[in-house]
């Protein structure tokens, strides 16, 4: 994904308002931005707390800062100037978290991202966009661009499976039609997930949604209605994300539900679990690890079957 | 000839007293401490294109006061520090005060905030200098340290840093709590420009900020020493009133003693 967006930025680059933070990563990927953008690229330094502000400070001199590191030293080093200096502010400051979930593996935790999106949509103004396939990435950009308040982009990596079509890019889409379970996937883990499903017969596959722009909002009005149709039929819902169980989807989307009295009969919840063997692997077997992987999903799916 | 910068700061440290009698709020020393350059900064200095940012958050109060004695908030305003339903919150707000850009409070942003303003101001080409005025205590704050990197080694020439040196901080000297004797030294290390004046002389206090005008094309750093509680002779360099609110035997005596100054 980082490719992708690095073609975006290059693009964004002809506006005049446009300037580049990166704190001191990039390398071997955003060297086009760099190119194109020449002054308006500054590298900021091991110094997240302070390129945060100063992103701040550009936002309220006119211009539109991007502001990109590995995800946790984006989000939780520099927490308060997020919420200080960028959101109380509303200022149209766009964060750019490479590595969200397990993304960087066995790099450590230190270097996972599984809090991110719980922790920053409690914030005022704020979005965060997920995007769960590559092509997601530049509609990500164009709406953060054409958006005038802060945001969070948590990029990982693509895992859609080859040849598979995805539906044009919106903020809820149902990327395979099924007859089972209602599933909701956050994020790149969708890939593998479809892949797996893809095979099964129609009938019986969950019906599988993607959402890639949070928080959800709290009304059952702002639900898309096919997947309030979804979930009524199967009465079972399915949530997945590479993020803890607090403050991620699986608990906005109950939440949403349960004020509006539709609360399914049947709620199955799978979130990253952080690190359960205090052992450590790439991203696949941290996912494992979490009950995240496809097969562990379609035993579930079988267990709930049965 | 113009009212004195004298008479402004008279004028604005008796209705910053009046304030905090009023509204029965603390932080009083650490006002009185900055008024002097908070007044010349906004009487004789600041031009139509500069900007200008309050770090240490917690002289909300001289602040308004100094904008007060330019029109800029009313008695109306004032009477409303601190109370219900104000937009004079105790550290400054998001918005609704003139030229007041950012909500600060929290200390070691403002620096930052002001690098990103002069960061933008050279990147659009636009005029003017940004004015950050901070604490000596704030220096704590790592922040700090990696704003005026950044600022140092951008070579921002547009950024003049001003330091309330009154030597006093939350729960100690700053020398006891986390000495960092002497300061001046430690920022002339960056290799900005450092001036060392008295924070009480206004005079003083307006030839550095305009000798700082494009003198160089690295920030400049105004140390301006300064005495916690100024004016006021019962809380000059005293701890207590970095919090306590005034009763009216002491607001008394404070006004008598600020009168005749």
């Amino acid at each position: 994904m980082r490719t992708i967006l690095s073609t975006a930025l290059t693009e964004l680059c002809k506006q005049p308002d446009f300037v580049f933070l990166t704190g001191d990563l990039g390398f071997m990927a955003l060297e086009p931005v760099r190119e194109a953008a020449g002054a308006r690229f500054i590298n900021a330094g091991v110094a997240e707390q302070n390129m945060v502000t100063v992103a701040a400070g550009l936002a309220r001199g006119g211009l539109r800062p991007w502001v990109y590191s590995i995800a946790p030293f984006l989000y939780a080093r520099p927490f308060e100037q997020i919420r200080n200096d960028v959101c109380l502010h509303g200022l149209p400051v766009a964060l750019v978290g490479n590595g969200g979930g397990y993304a960087y593996g066995v790099m450590g935790a230190t270097h996972h991202a599984l809090e991110d999106y719980g922790a920053l949509t409690g914030l005022p103004h704020l979005t965060a966009y997920v995007p769960a396939f590559a092509e997601d990435v530049g509609a990500a950009v164009a709406r953060i661009a054409a958006g005038n308040g802060p945001a969070y982009l948590r990029l990982g990596r693509d895992e859609k499976p080859k040849g598979f079509t995805l539906p044009p890019y919106a903020p809820w889409r149902r990327v395979l039609a099924g007859g089972g379970p209602t599933m909701l996937i956050v994020g790149p883990l969708a890939g593998g997930i479809i892949e797996a499903l893809l095979a099964a017969p129609e009938a019986s596959r969950p019906s599988v949604w993607v959402v890639t722009e949070l928080p959800l909002a709290n009304s059952a009005e702002a639900l898309p209605a096919a997947f309030l149709e979804d979930l009524r039929r199967s009465g079972h819902l399915f949530v997945i994300e590479e993020h803890v169980a607090q403050g991620g989807v699986g608990q906005m989307l109950a939440y949403a539900l349960c004020k509006r009295a539709l609360a399914p009969a049947r709620f199955t919840h799978r979130f990253a679990q952080g690190y359960p063997s205090a052992r450590y692997g790439s991203q696949k077997f941290h996912r494992k690890e979490s009950g995240l992987d496809p097969a562990s999903i379609l035993a579930a799916l079988q267990g709930s079957a049965a | 000839m113009s009212e004195s910068v004298k008479e402004i700061v008279r004028k604005a440290g008796l209705r910053l007293l009046r304030m905090h009698y009023e509204s029965r709020v603390g932080h009083i020393g650490g006002n009185l401490s900055c008024l002097d350059l908070l007044v010349t900064l906004h009487h004789r200095v600041l031009a139509p294109d500069d900007r200008f940012v309050l770090s240490k958050g917690h002289a909300a109060g001289a602040l308004y006061a100094t904008l007060w004695t330019r029109g800029l908030l009313t008695d109306t305003d004032l009477g409303t520090f601190h109370q219900d339903d104000t937009k004079l919150a105790g550290h400054p707000p998001v918005d609704g005060i003139p030229g007041l850009l950012f909500a600060t409070g929290s200390l070691g942003h403002g620096l930052g905030l002001a690098t990103g303003l002069a960061l933008a101001k050279r990147l659009r080409r636009e005029p003017g200098r940004v004015f950050c005025l901070m604490s000596d205590g704030e220096w704590n704050e790592g922040s700090c340290w990696e704003a005026l990197t950044f600022a140092a080694h951008q070579r921002l020439g547009g950024l003049t840093i001003l330091v309330d040196l009154n030597g006093l901080q939350g729960f100690g000297t700053t020398s006891e709590v986390a000495n960092l004797d002497s300061l001046a030294d430690k920022l002339r290390g960056f290799h900005i420009d450092v001036q060392e004046i008295d924070g009480h002389d206004a005079a003083a206090i307006e030839r550095a900020l305009g000798a700082a005008a494009g003198a160089s094309e690295l920030p400049t750093a105004i140390i301006a020493r300064t005495v916690k509680g100024h004016g006021v002779s019962f809380m000059e360099h005293r701890m207590e009133w970095h919090y306590l609110p005034l009763n009216a035997e002491q607001y008394e005596a404070a006004v008598a003693e600020l009168s005749q100054r």
